[in-house]
């Protein structure tokens, strides 16, 4: 009971420690500025440059994880507490590498089956429709708009 | 933090004192916020998965190009941008109110959190004119108006995943809400003044920095890939 009041002490006490307000409009002006920048690529450079989708997807995975290591480690103040606690939550979370491996790799791989085994499959995902009238936004089927 | 410095002198495992130096409550809260995570992980890499299995998906520069107020103008991504800005600036105040619970000020908690509320509540609220819009064009679990990138027919796997999904985060934000309208409720009532300490609200900001990062991968999948 004394080490768990001793704990909470510490982190009630009024002397600011592990609590800093400078850090948190930084992370926030970081955040900001990360999500600009995609909102940018997204809107006004990906759209010219279809072939090379891989590419800024591998961009945004970039993006992503900067965003998520900020939130982390800056809101939700994991980068200051003490190495065990900051153990026991980043290696489990690194059965997210295996795990999205693993499945896109399987999603991928049906993909190609159906392709190779099951030419009506293919070929209704492959032919445009043709004489398709919008029923709904107008946007979405104007032929080779934007892309 | 001080006890971060002198973590590899002293021996946390030795008894007599907690080994993750935070209250259990707080490090309960990280384990179910771990267990949460599995489950969007699982939502969100299903969805990977299906979207890797197709030869065709929506674009969703073209999905969600509408922005309220503005008639059929082409915006993509403007809408949904107004969206993430309110869910980080909403984790800014969250965060204030935790920084004013460490100086026992209860004034402040009371601002930051009734801040924080408004930023949840517009968040939904967005959320909410989003669906209905999506569902005034045809879209719904089970109905897909939108065609691929290359002009084929697309399956309804892109509507169900996104209402499910966005579904499934807007349900995390309205308990957020919640959990924050009682945490108010109870600083108002001076509970944590009488404790002597601001511990809660600390846990409900870990969960609300939570949803805004479900959503910054919600936000990456959907609308930038």
């Amino acid at each position: 009971m004394e080490t768990y009041e001793s704990v909470k002490q510490s982190h009630a006490d009024g002397d600011g420690h592990g609590f800093d307000k400078a850090a948190v409009w930084r992370t926030f002006w970081i955040l900001l500025v990360i999500t600009v920048v995609e909102l940018v690529v997204g809107m006004f450079i990906a759209p010219h440059f279809h072939p090379y989708k891989l590419w800024f997807n591998i961009l945004y995975i970039i993006f992503t994880l900067a965003k998520a290591f900020y939130i982390i480690a800056e809101f939700m103040h994991l980068g200051h507490e003490i190495k065990n606690l900051v153990m026991t939550i980043a290696v489990p979370a690194l059965l997210f590498i295996w795990f999205i491996t693993a499945f896109l790799w399987d999603g991928n791989s049906y993909k190609n089956l159906r392709n190779t085994y099951d030419p009506y499959y293919h070929e209704r995902t492959t032919t445009p429709v043709k004489g398709h009238t919008p029923d709904h936004g107008h946007e979405a089927e104007k032929p080779g708009a934007i892309h | 933090m001080a006890q971060t410095a002198v973590a590899g002198k002293q021996r946390w495992w030795e008894g007599g004192k907690s080994p993750f130096n935070v209250e259990y409550g707080k490090l309960m809260m990280w384990y179910f916020l771990m267990s949460d995570a599995f489950t969007f992980g699982a939502f969100l890499i299903s969805y990977g998965t299906v979207r890797f299995a197709s030869n065709g998906w929506p674009d969703p520069n073209q999905v969600f190009s509408s922005v309220p107020f503005m008639g059929h103008a082409h915006m993509p991504l403007v809408f949904v941008s107004i969206m993430t800005f309110i869910l980080i600036a909403s984790s800014v105040t969250m965060v204030l109110a935790v920084g004013e619970g460490h100086n026992n000020n209860r004034k402040g908690v009371i601002k930051y959190m009734i801040l924080t509320i408004i930023g949840g509540l517009m968040f939904l609220g967005c959320q909410a004119w989003e669906w209905f819009h999506l569902h005034e064009q045809g879209a719904w679990w089970g109905k897909n108006p939108f065609l691929t990138f290359n002009g084929t027919e697309a399956s309804t796997n892109f509507t169900n995943f996104f209402f499910t999904i966005t579904g499934f985060h807007g349900f995390h934000v309205f308990s957020g809400v919640i959990i924050n309208i009682i945490m108010l409720i109870m600083t108002i009532r001076g509970v944590f003044d009488r404790r002597g300490h601001y511990l809660m609200i600390e846990k409900a900001g870990l969960y609300w920095h939570f949803v805004d990062l479900v959503w910054v991968f919600v936000f990456t999948c959907f609308y930038l890939f």
